[in-house]
């Protein structure tokens, strides 16, 4: 492992992604990527009493059953990296609870998917684990009733408006080698650029996410055609088109390779407004679609930067603007069946 | 033709509310807030009770009419006097819909979970 | 001139605005019929009961405040809001939805500390400030 340019490790000895998991609610089910989720519950509750016990059920059943596929039991597991969008980290924390890993809770919003990923690869790389498990979830009604209303208050969204996707992810990253390998992350500093709509966070994150993608093609010498595909979290219809403006305008042509998840969850004919958006959508089309098709070979090379609005109800009630960050993480296929 | 007449002014009332919301600098909120104070003055400058004569429903109906409701109680007669008679004067009318959708809203509660 | 000279100004030719023309149409459209509706009922109450205007006026703007709870529970005045607008949420009805729908959601939570405590949360300024204005008016109004 080692430091390119100022904010991108590489890992060059061999880090892989054993296994992953994608846990979906009924909307997401029902989207275009339906079929790539391991477990599609068609209850928003998940067969749970309240919709944060719901949210906790989509990590645990994402957590058991990535550990499943890989054929590893929790013990064998040496840490836990999890994050979601409840206040106090509540998800990962209560799933936490219930696992016999050591456990570092990360918060980075919508990015922390691949923030989850990326510290996993470099604590592998580093040699101070074996074997690690990124979790992250979001749940549409626990995010829209803490972050905005009531889920029945009568409010018209406007077009900007993202959608929270219900679902969870985890990826089980490791030495042994695996199917796909994680080759390089990119570290997103914190950027604001002033925007304070809660209701438009697409373009409150695009600014965050250009920086990434332009700070990692500089540390690596790299250009938009060395990959298959660039997807970005969760900037939605509104954020998508601004990023790539903004790359274009540092001269980065993106447009042939370039797709976001908020836009490939959902049908256009679903009623998502802008998008989705939230910590399971970079996360559950990165782990159930984009992997698995990584493995077929329709990709070779993606770069996955997971964007985050670090929105806070309180800071924007008080006027404040919303800060935002993005992490991307390089994952290639490995040629190596899993052993 | 009443309907016509309340359908007309309800109907131009959440129009102007839905321009206000669209243009971007109160939120939905904020414009609720606003109607019902509307309503509270024009209750008592005695210009929605023109209104209401009027429109009927469409008059009422709006939060505006909430509003009115909460003003009518103080300037229906007797006209109440003093900080105890006034404080009770209204809820006069308005009263009877607080009561109603707060207990209603409990009751939904007991029995209803959020569908999402 | 780029996005990255003036973000905050050149970030409005991406930002959708809203449909200003359909909105209001529609909030004028299932408002006026609902208002239409209410006056009905009003009628309605009025012959048979032989009320007074005044209380079958009150009395529709309960029933549809009634319907408006009913609506919110089985989960749908959200969805009807979404596309109706001020039409939805500027009515009586709408004051109901909010505080049926804040009572519902905070159910989870219990019912002093959820439903009680909390069915003001989404609704509460409206009635607020309608009661303060009706009463401070009250004690100086001649």
């Amino acid at each position: 492992m080692k430091r390119v340019g100022k904010q991108t490790w590489v890992f060059d000895d061999g880090v892989y992604i054993q296994a992953a998991a994608a846990v979906v609610g009924p909307l997401e089910a029902d989207g275009p990527l339906g079929s790539y989720f391991d477990i599609c519950h068609r209850d928003l509750y998940c067969g749970e009493a309240t919709w944060e016990l719901a949210e906790r059920r989509l990590m645990r059943e994402a957590v058991d059953c990535c550990l499943q596929k890989a054929g590893v039991s929790a013990e064998e597991v040496d840490l836990f990296l999890a994050g979601d969008l409840l206040n106090q980290n509540a998800t990962s924390n209560y799933v936490a609870r219930e696992l016999p890993i050591p456990f570092l809770c990360l918060f980075g919003a919508c990015s922390t998917s691949m923030q989850t990923l990326a510290a996993a690869a470099a604590l592998i790389a580093g040699g101070l684990a074996d074997r690690a498990l990124a979790a992250t979830s979001s749940h549409n009604a626990t995010a829209e009733r803490q972050f905005r209303y009531p889920t029945e208050l009568g409010v018209q969204k406007p077009k900007t408006a993202t959608f929270t996707v219900t679902g969870a992810g985890a990826a089980l990253v490791g030495r042994a080698p695996g199917r796909w390998r994680v080759r390089a992350a990119t570290i997103g500093k914190v950027v604001d650029a002033g925007l304070k709509n809660p209701l438009d966070m697409g373009a409150a994150m695009a600014p965050a996410a250009a920086d990434t993608i332009e700070q990692h093609f500089r540390d690596l010498g790299a250009s938009p055609g060395d990959y298959d595909l660039i997807v970005t979290g969760d900037l939605s219809r509104v954020g998508s088109v601004i990023v790539r403006e903004l790359l274009a305008e540092s001269g980065y042509d993106v447009t042939d390779v370039y797709n976001d998840c908020g836009l490939m969850i959902y049908r256009p004919d679903q009623k998502v407004l802008a998008g989705g958006s939230g910590c399971a959508c970079s996360a559950v089309v990165t782990y159930g679609y984009l992997l698995q098709e990584l493995a077929r070979g329709t990709f070779r090379r993606l770069f996955v930067v997971a964007t985050g609005a670090l929105l806070s109800q309180t800071m924007v009630q008080q006027k404040q603007s919303i800060p935002a960050i993005a992490h991307g993480v390089v994952i290639e296929a490995d040629g190596q069946e899993p052993g | 033709m009443e309907y016509v007449r309340a359908f007309l002014a309800g109907g131009v009332l959440c129009a102007i509310a839905q321009l206000v919301i669209d243009r971007g600098k109160w939120t939905p909120a904020d414009v609720a807030g606003s109607l019902v104070v509307l309503g509270v003055l024009l209750g008592f400058g005695g210009v929605y009770d023109r209104l209401a004569a009027w429109a009927g429903a469409g008059a009422t109906m709006p939060l505006s009419g909430f509003g009115y409701w909460l003003a009518k109680g103080v300037m229906a007669e007797p006209r109440p006097e003093g900080l105890i008679e006034t404080g009770a004067a209204v809820f006069r009318f308005a009263g009877a819909l607080f009561a109603f959708i707060v207990a209603g809203s409990f009751a939904a509660a007991l029995i209803c979970k959020p569908k999402g | 001139m780029g996005l990255k000279s003036d973000y905050l100004r050149e970030v409005k030719a991406f930002q959708p605005s809203p449909s200003y023309a359909a909105n209001a149409v529609k909030a004028f459209l299932v408002g006026g019929t609902l208002c239409a509706l209410a006056q009905w009922l009003s009628d309605w109450y009025g012959g048979v009961f032989a009320a007074s205007p005044l209380a079958a006026q009150l009395w529709a703007s309960i029933v549809m405040a009634g319907l408006a709870i009913f609506v919110t529970a089985v989960g749908k005045y959200d969805d009807f809001s979404q596309f109706a607008g001020a039409g939805a949420t500027m009515l009586i009805m709408g004051l109901a939805n909010a505080l049926a729908s804040a009572a519902i959601e905070h159910r989870s939570e219990g019912w002093t500390a959820g439903v009680a405590g909390q069915m003001f949360k989404a609704g509460g300024a409206s009635v607020i400030y309608g009661l303060i204005a009706a009463y401070v008016l009250g004690l100086v109004w001649p």
